[in-house]
């Protein structure tokens, strides 16, 4: 296993390093640059301008050799500087990443928790009215689009209702737990729906095939409750699929929800990955996108490592 | 304990662990709903990138700003130059604005300025020439980073008088010379260590480092509270000498998506959506419609300017006679009747009826289908019974129209033009791009044949970088100009040498005049209207008067207060 997580460990970098590098070139290939856009929308800004300005923030240099000085300076733990935020990249990412893990974690928390509960009570009765129901409201759910889906539930608990805030992560001048709570409903209420319905989908049909498998019977057959069949039998080999897409999904905690940020003006990475790209702010998109990729890249190797532990007739070589 | 027993137990936990904390959550306060008068929030489409004053050109920085930082100049709402942190603004006439020949002949001013006596800082450090000298220092390097580097590079030299009165020596003695509205002070007792190493300035500034700290600001408001991305909270300024300010705390809430905005307005999650930065006009339309009796809704006419340009390298596009028959052949007061509700004034030129240099003697082009027939007939396009016209070797007047991509309103306006010119025998063809393609590559390099977009002007700004021969972008100004038609006209290039220079303003309003019937001659552009911003206020809010200039309506925020 050591040798295993260790050739994998080498090929993370290596692709981290291929995609900086990759990242680095589409966005040096996108046409415009946020001087030419300032001064399509300043007719004040004069040539000289334009060109001062691109020398201070050193887009007149060549792409490879912008991207050989970030490189040299990311290897000794320099990110730099995010020019769209005016901060470093790093000061400029740490709030946010919190709120998306805050947020991202309780929608997929929940959604996770909720589908194992309605999956689970579904693939034991299948047909019956409670499969039917649970089965209409994932498709209910996979169908509808989050920005509706968002403005919904604004509507309803904070214009109709006015129980909870529309948007932003605290009340000014308040910031208590409390009040971060109360900010944290509704996005994350809209995020659970989003995920429960797919979710739910796969633990139903993890779980399904696996109820009707020999051992189940076998169990049964020896007087084992319900309860243990469900529970120990039958759920640890549909974890399995779970577990993959659970390690796909662990991209999107450090990667935000960038639909649902906007509706909530919630200020997390999806929004601040949306403007780094759109703003060509080179250090915070590559720093944001390759945090995304190496955690999708780690999830999925821990996902191998589980894979192990959940089924004994799987060894990682 | 029985297995059923335990069971409702643990489910009786689960429920008060859930039910308990939301109940409190929930009831812990309702303070916000009934958020009283001596407080405002306000949303806008968008966050600040930084706070610096001269560093980066933001319309949400400008906003936050007007209630924090004193100009020394700027436009009011009636578009009149009006001194803020000076005490007058110096003229020729009472001898504080001084022409002076310089050493290469040409003509400049020395303009004196005093400090307002009462003008300081949020942590009570008076507000003296000594800032003046390290703005200028600022603004002089070519590595700080500074956005507008041209008032800063027009002025020579700085004599201080005292801690109050300086004086200016400007290299060109315009007409709007007493107009130094980008040179917006920083406070030389905080800013001073982040500007030792010029070119690291724009990373040190304290603004963005320490945009909390009074100092920083000498409005009648400072910045007590940001949360990045979501908002920023402003609270009284101690040391402000002027009028005081109303409200206790002033919120001003990011909200980028507009339904969001709408629904957050509605909820009294925000008072009022800002003008400068919010409601697109049809949607502030639609949400008056159902919303009229609950809100005050204003509309304001801007510098906004709508156009189609015509790039004049278009061999079709080359011939007036083919643009007037363009323009000839739209109805703009039905289209902005039927899209913008008659909100947006039609335009007759790059100058708004706003502006003192408007011109009513200019040709003013009614719909008229006939004449624009007429114009392409004898252009050499002849009709078809189907499909487009045709020029005598068989080619179809078929012209491309560019606008911004996801722009709702101009695609709207982009199908409304299709439609109209079709019915003239012009088939025009829709080619859409995201705006920092068309604006970066395809604009800058002059690749296309129509394209509507807007120029943001100032009031009685000389549009020298969008008409000049000179500013026509290309590889010898390494495509920095902006004149994207091409228009190359020796008379337009003398009047705006002329206008610039010109301080009679009878002689310099016929000038302005001339300009624009030039320009509404020979359509280097099709003007379209002036864009209008929209103010949704609420009905107990009175003193915000919007602008429709760059200079935002939260520069005279001590007049907002709750009406009696």
């Amino acid at each position: 296993m050591i040798r295993f997580v260790s050739i994998r460990l080498v090929e993370i970098a290596v692709t981290l390093a291929l995609m900086s590098f990759v990242i680095y070139g589409l966005i040096g290939l996108m046409p415009g640059d946020p001087i030419d856009l300032m001064r399509s929308s300043d007719p004040r800004a004069s040539a000289a301008d334009v060109a001062r300005l691109k020398a201070a923030y050193g887009l007149n240099r060549p792409l490879g050799e912008r991207y050989l000085a970030w490189a040299g300076a990311a290897f000794a733990g320099d990110l730099g500087y995010s020019r769209l935020f005016s901060e470093p990249v790093l000061s400029a990412i740490r709030p946010r990443l919190v709120n998306s893990l805050l947020l991202m974690g309780a929608g997929f928390t929940l959604a996770l928790l909720l589908a194992l509960l309605l999956g689970i009570a579904a693939a034991r009765r299948p047909n019956s009215r409670l499969d039917r129901i649970v089965n209409l409201l994932c498709f209910a759910g996979v169908s509808m689009p989050s920005f509706w889906l968002a403005l919904l539930v604004i509507l309803l608990f904070s214009v109709e209702l006015r129980w909870l805030p529309a948007s932003g992560i605290a009340t000014a001048g308040r910031g208590d737990l409390a009040d971060r709570l109360k900010h944290l409903v509704l996005p994350v209420a809209t995020l659970t729906l989003i995920n429960l319905g797919p979710y739910t989908r796969f633990v139903r049909a993890a779980m399904r095939d696996a109820l009707t498998r020999d051992h189940i019977r076998t169990a049964r057959a020896k007087g084992a409750s319900e309860a243990r069949v469900v529970m120990h039998h039958a759920l640890r080999p549909a974890l399995i699929p779970l577990v993959t897409i659970l390690a796909l999904s662990c991209g999107n905690l450090v990667s935000g929800a960038l639909v649902t940020e906007t509706m909530y003006s919630y200020p997390g990475m999806g929004k601040l990955i949306f403007d780094a790209v759109m703003g060509n702010d080179y250090n915070l998109a590559l720093a944001t996108l390759l945090l995304a990729t190496a955690v999708t890249m780690g999830a999925n190797l821990a996902a191998d490592v589980a894979y192990c532990c959940l089924d004994p007739r799987v060894s990682l070589r | 304990m029985s297995e059923n027993s335990l069971r409702s137990t643990r489910w009786g936990w689960a429920i008060r662990c859930l039910v308990i904390p939301a109940c409190l959550i929930l009831l812990s306060d309702q303070r916000q709903a009934v958020a009283g008068k001596d407080e405002l929030t306000i949303g806008i489409t968008q966050f600040p990138s930084t706070l610096n004053p001269n560093i980066d050109a933001m319309a949400a920085k400008s906003y936050v700003l007007g209630a924090t930082l004193r100009p020394f100049t700027v436009y009011d709402a009636d578009w009149k130059l009006v001194c803020l942190l000076c005490v007058k603004l110096p003229s020729i006439e009472d001898g504080d604005a001084v022409p002076v020949d310089l050493p290469d002949g040409k003509k400049g001013i020395d303009l004196t300025f005093t400090i307002r006596p009462d003008a300081s800082w949020g942590d009570g450090v008076p507000v003296t020439t000594e800032d003046v000298l390290f703005t200028y220092q600022v603004g002089r390097d070519p590595a700080s980073a500074v956005a507008n580097g041209e008032l800063y590079r027009r002025i020579t030299d700085i004599t201080v008088k005292d801690d109050k009165t300086f004086t200016l020596r400007v290299d060109k003695l315009t007409f709007d010379y007493a107009a130094i509205n980008d040179f917006v002070l920083l406070p030389a007792h905080l800013e001073r260590s982040a500007f030792n190493e010029p070119a690291q300035y724009r990373v040190r500034t304290r603004y963005d480092n320490d945009p909390t700290n009074p100092g920083l600001y000498n409005g009648p408001y400072r910045i007590s509270e940001i949360a990045a991305g979501s908002h920023i909270s402003l609270e009284p300024n101690p040391s402000w000498q002027g009028p005081k300010p109303h409200f206790r705390r002033v919120t001003i809430r990011a909200i980028e998506n507009t339904a969001a905005l709408e629904a957050n307005l509605l909820s009294g999650t925000i008072d009022m959506v800002a003008g400068e930065l919010g409601f697109p006009l049809e949607d502030a339309i639609a949400f008056e419609k159902r919303h009229r009796d609950a809100y005050q809704i204003v509309y304001k006419p801007s510098l906004v300017y709508e156009h189609v340009d015509c790039n004049l390298d278009s061999p079709v596009l080359a011939d007036r006679r083919v643009r007037e028959a363009l323009i000839l052949g739209l109805d703009r007061d039905a289209m902005t009747g039927q899209l913008f509700a008659g909100q947006q004034p039609v335009a007759d030129s790059f100058v708004n009826p706003l502006d003192s240099g408007y011109s009513t003697d200019l040709p003013h082009y009614r719909h008229d289908p006939e004449r624009a027939a007429a114009l392409l007939e004898a252009a050499g396009w002849r009709k078809q019974a189907n499909g487009p016209r045709i020029d005598a070797n068989g080619n179809r007047l078929t012209l491309e129209l560019m606008t911004t991509a996801g722009n709702r309103s101009r695609e709207l306006v982009e199908q409304v033009l299709q439609s109209q010119w079709r019915r003239i025998g012009v088939e025009v063809r829709l080619r859409n791009e995201p705006a920092r393609v068309l604006f970066g590559q395809t604009l800058r390099h002059r690749q296309f044949q129509l394209a509507m977009y807007a120029w943001i002007s100032s009031p009685e700004n000389v549009p020298r970088s969008i008409l000049h021969s000179r500013e026509i972008p290309g590889p010898g100004n390494s495509f920095a100009g902006q004149n994207l038609s091409g228009f190359n006209n020796p008379e337009t290039d003398r009047l705006l040498d002329a206008l610039e220079v010109e301080l009679d303003p009878a002689r310099r309003h016929s000038l302005w005049a001339e300009l624009q019937r030039l320009y509404a001659t020979e359509l280097p552009s099709l003007p379209l209207y002036f864009r209008s911003s929209v103010f949704v206020l609420p009905k107990w809010l009175s003193g915000v008067r919007p602008t429709g200039n760059q200079y935002p309506s939260t520069l005279w925020i001590t007049d907002w207060k709750p009406e009696q």
